[in-house]
């Protein structure tokens, strides 16, 4: 049972899911996750993939990502210093805190998919409808199946899994 | 008289409306690192070139993303985020900002070919590029 508290908040009235996405918007959920909003990393970052919400890992882990850019999952994605620097900060100061968003030894990951949230989230979709799925490829595709997730948005009411649809656990 | 004016205002604003500025800014800065004449055929050639990497993985070369016409949108090979068309004609705003062409020769040259492009080969690409 992997069904969020946004799935419950939908269940329980239209009315809280428009506070918890208010509550998003202000930053002061404690629940869910914000857009990636700093023009700067949206631009850069996201010219090659979904401009990933920055509290989506931990501070330790942008660091160490931001720290070898030049060998980024096997592509070169370098950025002049200036940038660099204004994006990590940016990640450092929006980075999440949660314990939840470390590695299963509570290590700071490079992957969002290795995260211990990430991984109880995504623990029964099968191999074909991801991996082996040629419209998806990879989990690290989060806007493949997530329609809102350029918007933060990830609950599950938002799946829709190419060649297959909705996801119901 | 406002096609006159029109007329005037031309070339002073062209450069920052179209690609050519920030290429021949570029060009500028590559001959002065001692690139020669410019060829769109020798840049056409170097773009289909395919490599292999140092660590023998699949060949790889620039229309493994870019697709191999420019004036449709290629694919990142891992990603598979759309890249928007590179060709100008297709899509005008592209190949217009100094700094960004900069960035993605390094990028690019770098995971395509394993090593940074000379000044040469960077202007043999732009003069190709700006054609399509």
């Amino acid at each position: 049972m992997t069904a969020n508290r946004f799935s419950a908040a939908t269940a329980i009235g239209a009315g809280l899911l428009v506070a918890a996405g208010l509550a998003i918007g202000s930053g002061a959920a404690e629940r869910g996750v914000r857009a990636a909003s700093d023009p700067l990393y949206v631009a850069e970052c996201g010219s090659c993939h979904l401009a990933y919400p920055p509290g989506l890992l931990p501070a330790q882990s942008w660091r160490a990502l931001l720290g070898g850019l030049d060998d980024h999952f096997g592509d070169n994605a370098e950025l002049d210093e200036i940038g660099r620097r204004q994006i990590l900060a940016y990640l450092e100061e929006n980075a999440s805190r949660r314990k939840r968003d470390f590695g299963a030894g509570g290590d700071a990951v490079l992957r969002i998919t290795a995260t211990r949230h990430f991984r109880h989230e995504h623990d029964e979709i099968p191999v074909r409808l991801v991996a082996d799925n040629p419209e998806v490829g990879s989990f690290s595709r989060c806007d493949a199946c997530h329609a809102d997730a350029d918007r933060g948005r990830f609950d599950e009411d938002t799946v829709r899994i190419p060649g297959h649809g909705r996801w119901d656990d | 008289m406002a096609a006159l004016l029109a007329l005037a205002a031309g070339p002073l604003v062209a450069p920052a409306a179209s690609p050519d500025g920030a290429i021949d800014q570029l060009l500028e800065q590559y001959r002065a690192a001692g690139a020669g004449d410019f060829s769109a055929a020798r840049g056409a050639a170097a773009w289909r070139q395919r490599v292999t990497p140092a660590d023998g993985g699949e060949p790889r070369h620039c229309g493994a993303c870019h697709g191999d016409d420019l004036r449709a949108p290629g694919r990142h090979l891992r990603t598979g985020k759309s890249i928007e068309p590179l060709a100008p004609s297709a899509n005008p705003a592209r190949l217009g900002e100094l700094r960004q062409i900069e960035k993605w020769l390094l990028r690019n040259c770098k995971w395509t070919w394993g090593r940074e492009c000379t000044a040469q080969e960077k202007g043999d690409f732009l003069q190709f590029l700006r054609t399509q």
